[in-house]
């Protein structure tokens, strides 16, 4: 299973070249010290004193695995919700994202550009399960004006893996 | 008459390559590192126009020097190697570089006519060469010199009599490249013996240290010389085939009365795909480039860690280690049956390369990672 990185973007680091341990992480969390060390050319402390750094510094936020759950016929539901919120002077987009941050249903939650303010990514069980707690949790937040809830019917590609094979290699095993 | 084979075809024998493919096709779970091609597809960019070209119905013939379009994007691309040609009568846009060089050999040798290749080296040259009727002078370059060429090794072999030279930098199947100091030295010793080049620069975008460097660009070398290029290996589009070769216009006008007679036009649809890849698709081939450069990396951390002998190629997607058993031949051999991983021994890649092995990284990395450990496995 390819693991992923979660990077947080607006953060300026000073390291020297991060840039390509991060894009090899991304790619694949799980390569060793060593092949790190192998693949940039860098020796293993110091690719080691990278990440370190990368993880101190909050650009690396976590790592985690991208799972295709149909594959194992897990019959959770995941669901892509647009929220419309409205503020005041002593409620921010913050203060309303660290409401719905807290609950573990949502698993990601970005504010956007365009016809709404927020995305969510949430998570659960079932699909009666995802709409309780959109209508019994979320929507009668006294900020949010209007949910627009959609289930997610089929994953192609996640944070850059598709989750077919990739297609069999068709090259020649040996050619000049 | 019955059909038979004339001599100057018998005469050349079969792809030394051949005997180890028909053994690597034989079995099954073999990670090659045979292959001499990219694991990655074109650019989607390139293969999105050649679907747009065929929705249009663009499938009728094209110029035979190639659509003008290509030939004007060709010409603008080479301006990164320093290199300038007229789109009009100073490009020649073929079936595959192969076929750019077939047609080279043919339009300039003269029966008798000697050709220097320098070797190890891409296995169509010396047939090429023999077909058109001419005499290979085999130029061997060294593992003491990284595989590059040298005046030395020229002269030692008496390239300094041949009407042409023939090579391939970066290399196939070495990964050696030549900088500029060392081509400079390879120029001079072309005017004083008046030697014209036939350059293979298939795999300019694969450089790894310094930039790419094209003879044509020194003094007195551009009249001399005709640069071979395509877009199988920098865009891996193989099996587009697609290349071209720049030149005089008195050589290309030449070259294209034998191309105009045999292959008509390059693939159109290639053609199309190919204007694209030169204007949009850098980027692919920089990321494509960058991952090379990872895997090289890796399989010479990999080979150092198991003690194999192996300079560092900085070009094209091989390595050339020096073989640990005696025989490369017999080694690639035990190391395909054991362990079912496919190196090519050397030998089919003509002189110098007698004792390595080339290893292409053109794989994944998660292949290229289970074949080193069966590799390690094998010769401890």
């Amino acid at each position: 299973m390819p693991r992923n990185v979660l990077v947080r973007s607006s953060v300026v680091f000073r390291m020297d070249q991060p840039d390509e341990l991060l894009e090899l992480l991304c790619e694949n969390a799980r390569y060793s010290t060593g092949d790190l060390a192998r693949l940039t050319g860098r020796t293993e402390a110091e690719v080691e004193a990278t990440i370190d750094e990368l993880e101190a510094e909050g650009v690396i936020q976590g790592y985690t695995a991208i799972v295709d759950w149909d594959e194992i016929d897990d019959q959770r539901v995941q669901a892509h919700v647009e929220l419309n919120v409205t503020l005041d002077r002593e409620t921010s987009y913050r203060d309303v994202a660290e409401r719905l941050a807290g609950f573990p249903e949502v698993q990601g939650l970005r504010l956007v550009s365009g016809d709404y303010d927020f995305a969510l990514e949430v998570e659960g069980d079932n699909m009666r399960e995802v709409s309780r707690f959109i209508s019994d949790k979320v929507a009668p937040l006294p900020e949010i004006t209007q949910t627009v809830t959609h289930y997610i019917m089929e994953t192609y590609k996640q944070s850059g893996h598709r989750f077919d094979d990739g297609g069999d290699d068709d090259r020649l095993s040996v050619t000049p | 008459m019955t059909l038979r084979p004339s001599d100057r075809v018998a005469e050349v024998p079969p792809s030394g390559i051949r005997r180890f493919f028909e053994l690597a096709e034989e079995m099954d779970d073999v990670i090659s590192l045979g292959v001499g091609e990219p694991d990655f597809s074109a650019p989607w960019g390139a293969r999105e126009a050649a679907i747009t070209s065929l929705e249009r119905g663009q499938t009728s013939y094209t110029a035979n020097r190639g659509m003008r379009e290509l030939r004007e994007e060709i010409a603008r691309d080479a301006h990164r190697w320093n290199l300038e040609y007229d789109p009009d009568d100073e490009i020649l846009v073929t079936a595959g570089a192969s076929e750019a060089l077939d047609i080279a050999f043919r339009a300039l040798v003269n029966p008798g006519d000697s050709v220097a290749v320098a070797q190890p080296c891409y296995v169509s040259y010396k047939p090429g060469v023999t077909f058109a009727g001419g005499e290979v002078i085999d130029v061997p370059t060294r593992v003491e010199d990284e595989f590059k060429l040298t005046p030395e090794v020229l002269y030692e072999a008496g390239a300094d009599e041949a009407e042409l030279l023939v090579y391939c930098f970066p290399n196939n199947p070495t990964g050696a490249t030549m900088n500029r100091e060392e081509l400079a030295e390879i120029a001079q010793f072309c005017r004083a013996n008046d030697v014209a080049v036939l350059s293979d620069e298939i795999y300019a975008d694969l450089t790894y240290e310094g930039d790419h460097v094209s003879i044509a660009e020194f003094d007195g070398m551009r009249e001399r010389t005709i640069v071979f290029n395509g877009f199988s290996k920098a865009y891996a589009m193989t099996g587009l085939r697609l290349g071209y070769a720049m030149g005089p216009s008195e050589v290309i006008a030449a070259m294209n009365r034998i191309h105009q007679y045999t292959m008509l036009s390059a693939p159109t649809t290639a053609q199309y795909a190919a204007i694209e890849a030169l204007r949009n698709c850098r980027e692919d081939v920089e990321e494509m480039c960058a991952q090379y450069n990872r895997r090289r990396n890796f399989v010479l951390s990999r080979f150092e860690e198991m003690g194999i002998d192996c300079f560092e190629a900085t070009g094209a997607f091989y390595v050339f280690p020096e073989c640990p058993g005696d025989d490369a031949e017999q080694f690639a051999e035990d190391l395909l049956e054991a362990e079912q991983v496919a190196m090519v021994p050397g030998t089919a890649f003509g002189a110098g390369a007698d004792g390595h092995l080339r290893a292409s990284y053109a794989t994944g990395l998660e292949e290229l990672k289970e074949a080193m450990d069966r590799l390690e496995r094998f010769i401890s």
